[in-house]
């Protein structure tokens, strides 16, 4: 159905000719990276590899943003990331910010959820935001990037491996041409088209309960969280999920049995009484009505030679957790200061297999945690539901239940168990482990200034960092490595202790950070040589 | 630690009696609706996914036992 005119957003645009169209047959033009699919990967991989100096060709077979929210849950991870392609103001100034989610049963509150629950945080846990919304920031992005080239109604139809190449044959309102490129990305969402053309499977689980999503606008004066129901008494026996998303418009989503009919349920009729019992009436309207089954999903393989896939077309989650779009983003962000260094001939083409073992561990994680989230909304069998009844009932009068309750475990970035981390070889006891996320936390800029770690790794340059607590004797960073450095002279202040405290750090402590803000290594006592080992292995040099 | 496997109870009849008695006067639904709270309460006690696992494919075991002697006495 038509969404409602409620943004201001361009989100359609025009075909434009290109003169790789005008080229003679045997003479294709000549890309280092081809990016297929314009939504939130594809966009975003886009925008990092032109930051980082590369020439990107983006197409998309459609015109237009698609239509309706889709995705809506964007984590702090993802606004990080969209902090360092410059994008993450926009999202967050028109964004819902929320960390608090509530679940019931029956009429009673079981427990609530704080996701953030300390301060010190450039970005909340999460904010809701149109799918729309966040495309079209990116697409406006892209505007001021001359190094991407956005082509709209540029349908992939062939592909064709090569050595040292794939060539493409593209479909457009003006007829076919073709295209070679080093690499291409395909992030072309669950029904990959590329997928097919490079033959892999797509194996996973599909489940049998229907979920109707409805995006309603109303005034209403519901706190914003994320509200969680087990058979609420407006929807019997099923779940149901009520969350705020910008300009008045609710994301509801009710659990359907696996025997509804699809076509029927939609009917805009057929929804409003069901929203309406929910809501105790019936003011308010249509955005956005879709009917859905889950997939669980994902290739065996990401990278097929010089093909990658990220996003939806490498792996499909259930939509509890927010684990889509995020993970897809983490892809991105994983994939791009890789495929950088190997197209700059600064790293050898296997770090690119880091990227397949790094982020299929964490699609395993994504899938293991919205497959237990839907199991325990839809058991699968009369003990599966009676055990679930068991933990609903605990959850009314002990901790522990409350914990088992499955509500939808939302997206947190995953640790990697991976070949470019370093082990640790010091004593730790706490901070982010070789593997893992860089933490923010609040500092103070030698001007005086409030600041966060994340911007001063942004403003660095987002490439390799060294970021050391000073004890008076500098240590030096490797050359190409920038350099954070709290405490001591002309370093930045860590006034709360907070910086200190969530690395664990002691004076002359180091943490060696990767292009996507993730440890990959870190040291008591860093030396020059440690650190020089530690970043070839990370750059997939040894 | 290993799953505990030796007597543990000073006097086990009164274990099992107080799990026997806990059923009484529950539908065989009602009883297994009862058993799925008290498997959550006491795995939750334990607390160590190990020994749970453990007692799992002991509990497992019997099943196999069950379903051999089925086949034996079919044959």
């Amino acid at each position: 159905m038509a969404k409602a005119n409620t943004h201001q957003a361009k989100t359609q645009f025009g075909y434009r000719r290109h003169p790789d169209q005008d080229r003679p047959g045997q003479s294709a033009a000549e890309h280092p990276v081809v990016v297929v699919g314009a939504g939130p990967v594809g966009l975003s991989l886009a925008i990092d590899l032109a930051q980082r100096g590369q020439h990107v060709v983006l197409l998309d077979d459609a015109d237009r943003i698609g239509e309706g929210s889709r995705a809506i849950c964007f984590s702090k991870r993802s606004l990080e990331y969209w902090d360092r392609l410059g994008v993450g103001d926009r999202m967050v100034d028109k964004g819902v910010v929320w960390s608090v989610g509530r679940i019931f049963h029956g009429e009673q509150q079981l427990y609530q959820f704080n996701l953030l629950p300390e301060d010190g945080h450039k970005r909340p846990a999460f904010i809701n935001l149109q799918q729309y919304y966040a495309e079209a920031y990116l697409v406006d992005r892209i505007g001021d990037l001359p190094e991407i080239n956005l082509r709209w109604r540029n349908k992939v139809t062939a592909l064709e491996r090569r050595n040292d190449s794939v060539a493409l044959t593209i479909e457009t309102p003006e007829g076919a041409y073709r295209l070679h490129a080093q690499y291409v990305v395909a992030c072309d969402g669950a029904r990959s088209s590329l997928r097919q053309m490079v033959g892999a499977d797509f194996a996973g689980q599909v489940f049998e309960d229907q979920f109707l999503i409805a995006d309603v606008k109303m005034t209403a004066e519901f706190p914003t969280e994320r509200w969680f129901w087990f058979d609420p008494p407006f929807h019997a026996g099923r779940s149901a999920l009520l969350h705020r998303q910008p300009d008045d418009v609710w994301r509801i989503d009710l659990q359907l049995n696996r025997y509804a009919d699809p076509i029927v349920e939609k009917k805009p009729e057929n929804v409003r009484p069901r929203i309406a019992r929910m809501l105790g009436h019936d003011k308010f309207e249509f955005e956005w009505i879709s009917l859905y089954k889950f997939q669980c999903r994902r290739m065996d393989r990401f990278v097929h030679g010089r093909v990658i896939f990220a996003g939806d077309s490498a792996h499909q989650v259930s939509p509890f957790g927010a684990r889509g779009a995020n993970s897809g983003l983490e892809d991105a962000e994983n994939l791009s200061w890789k495929l950088d260094r190997v197209l700059r001939g600064a790293s050898p083409a296997s770090l690119l297999e880091s990227y397949h073992v790094e982020r299929s561990l964490a699609a395993d994680e994504n899938i293991r945690e919205s497959t237990r989230s839907t199991d325990f909304m839809a058991p699968n069998s009369h003990q599966e539901a009676r055990l679930r009844k068991a933990v609903l009932s605990l959850a009314k009068e002990t901790e522990f239940g409350k914990r088992m309750v499955n509500g939808g475990r939302l997206s947190v970035p995953c640790s990697y168990d991976s070949p470019l981390s370093s082990p640790d070889a010091d004593a730790w006891r706490g901070g982010p482990l070789p593997g893992c996320s860089m933490l923010d936390a609040p500092v103070t800029t030698p001007k005086g200034e409030q600041a966060y770690l994340t911007d001063a790794f942004r403003k660095g340059g987002t490439d390799f960092t060294l970021l050391s607590f000073s004890n008076g004797a500098a240590i030096e960073a490797p050359v190409g490595v920038k350099d954070i450095r709290i405490g001591g002279k002309d370093g930045l202040a860590d006034p709360a202790a907070l910086t200190a405290k969530r690395y664990d750090a002691e004076p002359g402590s180091a943490y060696l950070l990767r292009p996507d803000g993730y440890v990959a290594a870190r040291f008591r006592r860093p030396t020059r040589e440690a650190i020089a080992t530690a970043l070839s292995r990370s750059q997939g040099l040894n | 630690m290993p799953l505990s496997t030796s007597s543990n109870f000073a006097r086990p009849d009164d274990a099992f009696r107080a799990i026997v008695e806990a059923h009484r006067g529950f539908t065989d639904e009602q009883s297994a609706d009862f058993d799925a709270a008290l498997v959550l309460i006491l795995a939750n006690h334990i607390g160590d996914i190990d020994v749970l696992r453990e007692a799992i494919l002991l509990a497992r075991r019997r099943m196999i036992d069950g379903q051999q002697q089925q086949q034996q006495q079919q044959q």
